[in-house]
């Protein structure tokens, strides 16, 4: 995954700067200055780490961990002891377990959902500001008006109907087992779908302002045709912005994803998210007793994660100066 | 004009919606009478899609439920048979609105003057404190808040109610868990806009004139940094109504968000579409609403 980019941003690199002997008054490339703003941002620097000791604590908890997420046990409600770090579960599961587990599909969800939604917006805001004149508005037309649609309730419907025909059609075409994978689809899918206005708009705006500059017209001169002017001149100059919103489009489909989840339309047991679990803790929640660590390590975790993700979004949003670009 | 043509819009974009929910929620499998008592004959289940023309071919049904909302009636939920759908939205739609204002009102109250705050102040303690309480608000969820609010404000404390609706005390708590996060989202917004609005050059000449610094940032700083959050006041609000289906659920209210959730896991055609409807009729009229102030607010603003 890794590989593809690094070299690509080598190759980058190369073309910009030029060998290491004019190093010192060799212009920056626009990426490189903003990587250099960046570093000296500290709580978004911080941020990018805890981020990191995050995913890789829970890929690795379970694995090490002496109990499983689905194992359940007499030892319901159990305060966070030196057994159970963040205590059980009404089955008596290690809830550490079960917060790593659903940290997991949280994320995953998000990620994927960021995903389906930089490919749709990218695609459509180049192709809106690129082709400009009546193409453009009707396609942003278009935008406008999901914009102002209540998006959660159509990934309701969709979810709730679209789904148990996939499910239907993926049983009998292939194996069942994959037909229960549909839910985690659907999420993927219905939330990239619903959040690919903002990027659509922002890559527009870009787009519309690199067209008319001088290298593209230069670029059309010599004859190159639309799909490598997009390909070679536009789409790479876009790159910093998009993956600006694209760190912020992920904590707002974890938003997403927790809150159907929450509703009961999102992740099913036993399978877990942060919303599930919160949900789980919720519902134990009565005026005799509080089981507060359940609701209080999952949705600590979640708050963490989901603010080390807008910092870091904050800081990749001023040192590539998004807003106060043209 | 350009408000009238959007007007003259508006019908042919709810047909639009109207159609697309029709058609989703009949083509999903299973349907509203599925889980009657078990073994239903197969007479009384063709009875009742007759009673309620399921049996017709669907271009025949969406025809008389266009007729029947041109005459102001979504129909009989084909699950609480005994309601039609608009005794439910008479019933649960007035809750659900007024907790959706009350929380607008709460999040423009609390949002408006820390975003003001945090940018006059910028750079001092009370910029920091400001600014990490609202990206606080914007990570924690409704429906993390409400259980807290409720085990410390009802449970621990004792004092407020911990769930149903009527009195402004039974008020407090669902109004701030559903507004806290948008709070934040307009303190961040509103700051930002004051910062960018400092920089622009008829701040310099207001200040130049001699005005004084208040008459400076309120009359004109102000009136253009708040556009941004003008703008995000219609998705707001749809945020709003639909946030407000968490919250609805943890406080037991009556509103009319469990209808919403409900309806489509039991396939209740009528309730789905006309809600449906329902929301996206709100939801346009409030933007284009938004969109006349935008151009109230700031006269540069025009639409083609």
């Amino acid at each position: 995954m890794s590989d593809p980019v690094e070299s690509r941003e080598s190759r980058v690199e190369g073309q910009n700067a030029p060998p290491s002997i004019f190093n010192s008054q060799s212009p920056q490339s626009p990426n490189q200055k903003a990587w250099r703003r960046f570093k000296r941002n500290r709580l978004a620097v911080l941020s990018a780490c805890f981020l990191l000791a995050v995913v890789a604590f829970i890929l690795l908890w379970p694995l090490i961990s002496p109990y499983k997420p689905d194992a359940l046990s007499d030892a319901q409600f159990r305060l966070p002891s030196a057994q159970h770090w963040f205590g059980t579960d009404v089955h008596g599961r290690d809830l550490l377990v079960r917060v790593c587990y659903g940290a997991q599909i949280s994320l995953l969800v998000g990620i994927v959902g960021a995903g389906v939604s930089l490919v749709i917006g990218v695609l459509w805001g180049a192709i809106a500001g690129y082709a400009g004149g009546r193409v453009d508005s009707a396609m942003m037309r278009i935008v406008d008006v999901l914009y102002s649609l209540p998006s959660i309730i159509f990934v309701i419907v969709l979810i709730t109907t679209l789904e148990g025909m996939l499910k239907n059609w993926l049983a009998t075409v292939a194996s069942a087992g994959l037909a229960k994978t549909t839910r985690l689809l659907f999420l993927f899918i219905g939330l990239g779908a619903v959040s690919w206005l903002t990027m659509a708009r922002i890559v527009r705006g870009q787009v519309l302002s690199l067209r008319s500059r001088a290298f593209v017209e230069a670029s059309r001169a010599l004859g190159a045709d639309h799909a490598r002017i997009l390909r070679r001149h536009i789409l790479p100059n876009v790159w910093g912005v998009v993956i600006v919103y694209l760190t912020l489009t992920v904590p707002a489909i974890i938003l997403y994803e927790s809150f159907l989840s929450y509703l009961g339309l999102g992740i099913q047991p036993p399978m877990a998210s942060w919303g599930s679990l919160i949900a789980e803790g919720a519902d134990q929640m009565n005026a005799i007793r509080i089981y507060w660590w359940l609701i209080a390590f999952p949705g600590g975790l979640m708050v963490l994660t989901l603010l080390a993700l807008n910092f870091l979004g904050d800081g990749l949003r001023d040192a590539w100066d998004v807003r106060g670009g043209d | 004009m350009h408000f009238l043509r959007r007007l003259a819009f508006l019908p042919l974009l709810l047909l639009i919606i109207s159609l697309l929910a029709f058609v989703l929620v009949r083509l999903a499998p299973g349907g509203p009478f599925d889980r009657e008592r078990k073994p239903a004959s197969p007479e009384i289940e063709r009875n009742l899609k007759e009673k309620y023309h399921l049996d017709e071919p669907i271009w025949k049904q969406y025809g008389r439920f266009l007729n029947d909302l041109l005459h102001g009636d979504f129909g009989t939920s084909l699950k609480y048979r005994n309601h039609t759908v608009n005794d439910i939205i008479a019933q649960g739609l007035p809750v659900s609105l007024t907790l959706g204002m009350l929380a607008f009102g709460f999040a423009m109250g609390v949002g408006l003057p820390v975003g003001f705050i945090t940018a006059m102040k910028r750079g001092h303690w009370e910029d920091y404190a400001g600014s990490v309480l609202a990206v606080l608000a914007v990570c924690i969820p409704g429906f993390v808040v409400a259980p807290l609010l409720i085990m410390f404000f009802a449970i621990k404390w004792r004092l407020l109610p911990v769930a149903l609706w009527g009195s402004p005390c039974q008020v407090m708590l669902p109004t701030i868990a559903l507004g806290l996060y948008f709070s934040g989202k307009i303190a961040r917004l509103l700051r930002e806009g004051m910062l960018n609005t400092m920089q622009a050059e008829f701040i310099t000449t207001a200040r130049a004139k001699g005005l004084g610094e208040n008459a400076v940032l309120l009359k004109h700083a102000f009136r253009l940094a708040v556009l941004p959050v003008v703008s995000y006041s219609g998705p707001l609000l749809a945020d709003l109504l639909t946030g407000s289906f968490v919250i609805e659920n943890i406080f037991q209210l009556p509103g009319i968000g469990v209808f919403i959730v409900n309806g489509s896991l039991n396939r209740d055609y009528t309730m789905v579409v006309g809600l449906v409807v329902l929301y996206a009729t709100l939801l346009v009229v409030v933007n284009l609403l938004v969109d006349l102030g935008y151009t109230l607010l700031d006269p540069r603003v025009k639409y083609e």
